[in-house]
């Protein structure tokens, strides 16, 4: 039950994004820096938490879980160090998405030749 | 006619003649290409919280990190650009697409050798990514912030 909901839900955010590339003719790069946008903008309304506990990966697979995992850690490092803390804690939680999509670019660039 | 006027009719112009893409399709194999990543994100998630000491809260980071793994494997040998082709929006919008993002500008300026190549266009088309959702991050955390110091 849970694999459907994150197959319903996840697909669902990629025919919204679908529909934003053909029907407004937006770039998929345009497509993808609006959905962190939204992503941070629905975790300010505490909004985006609710749909992870319902779908699970269909809500952290998508990219908008970037910005509200930006948030979320921003968040909880200014709980300790006030305004200051939203700058230290910004990229808190996604360092492991950040860190490991460099390491993991940057090797298979340098095995891997270009194609086509 | 002024250059502006020029554009727009010409846009009115050619607007018959260019072809209309495929919504119905291109949603549902967006749809059905994008769920199916949820999936393998769903499943790596439930094997990171039973074999390893994640809980809910932490289990994104590996389940993200392997994500990244494999779409860096398959935009390095190929594959991902064809799911991109089939899936549209189905391939980007998950963090899958990222990655290839990441890997793939970093593949096309390979020649340019490993430093001013690999290295400087590494975030050529995923740093809007980042920019825009620290900046948006940053805004969002200092409004609430600001709200829980009033309340």
């Amino acid at each position: 039950m849970e694999y459907l909901w994150a197959f319903l839900v996840g697909g669902a955010m990629c025919v919204v994004g679908q529909i934003l590339m053909d029907v407004f003719k937006l770039t998929p790069a345009h497509v993808t820096t609006s959905f962190v946008v939204a992503g941070a903008a629905l975790d300010a309304f505490g909004i985006y938490d609710n749909l992870i506990k319902f779908a699970g990966g269909g809500a952290t697979v998508p990219i908008t879980s970037f910005g509200h995992n930006l948030l979320h850690g921003a968040m909880a490092s200014s709980e300790d160090h006030g305004f200051i803390g939203i700058a230290m804690g910004i990229f808190e939680l996604t360092s492991a998405g950040i860190s490991s999509a460099i390491l993991f670019g940057f090797l298979v660039a340098l095995i891997f030749k270009p194609k086509g | 006619m002024s250059n502006k006027e020029q554009q727009q009719a010409y846009a009115e112009k050619i607007k018959p003649l260019q072809p209309k893409p495929p919504y119905f399709m291109n949603c549902l194999k967006a749809f059905l290409v994008g769920g199916f990543i949820c999936i393998i994100g769903e499943a790596l998630q439930k094997f990171y919280m039973t074999y390893f000491n994640f809980n809910e809260q932490t289990a994104g980071n590996p389940t993200a990190a392997t994500l990244i793994l494999i779409s860096a494997l398959l935009t390095g040998i190929g594959v991902y650009d064809k799911i991109g082709q089939f899936g549209g929006a189905g391939s980007a919008v998950p963090v899958t697409g990222f990655a290839n993002a990441v890997t793939s500008a970093a593949l096309e300026h390979k020649s340019e050798g490993i430093v001013l190549g690999i290295a400087t266009n590494l975030f050529k088309l995923a740093g809007a990514v980042i920019v825009f959702g620290a900046v948006s991050a940053y805004i969002f955390g200092m409004i609430r912030y600001a709200f829980k110091i009033l309340m």
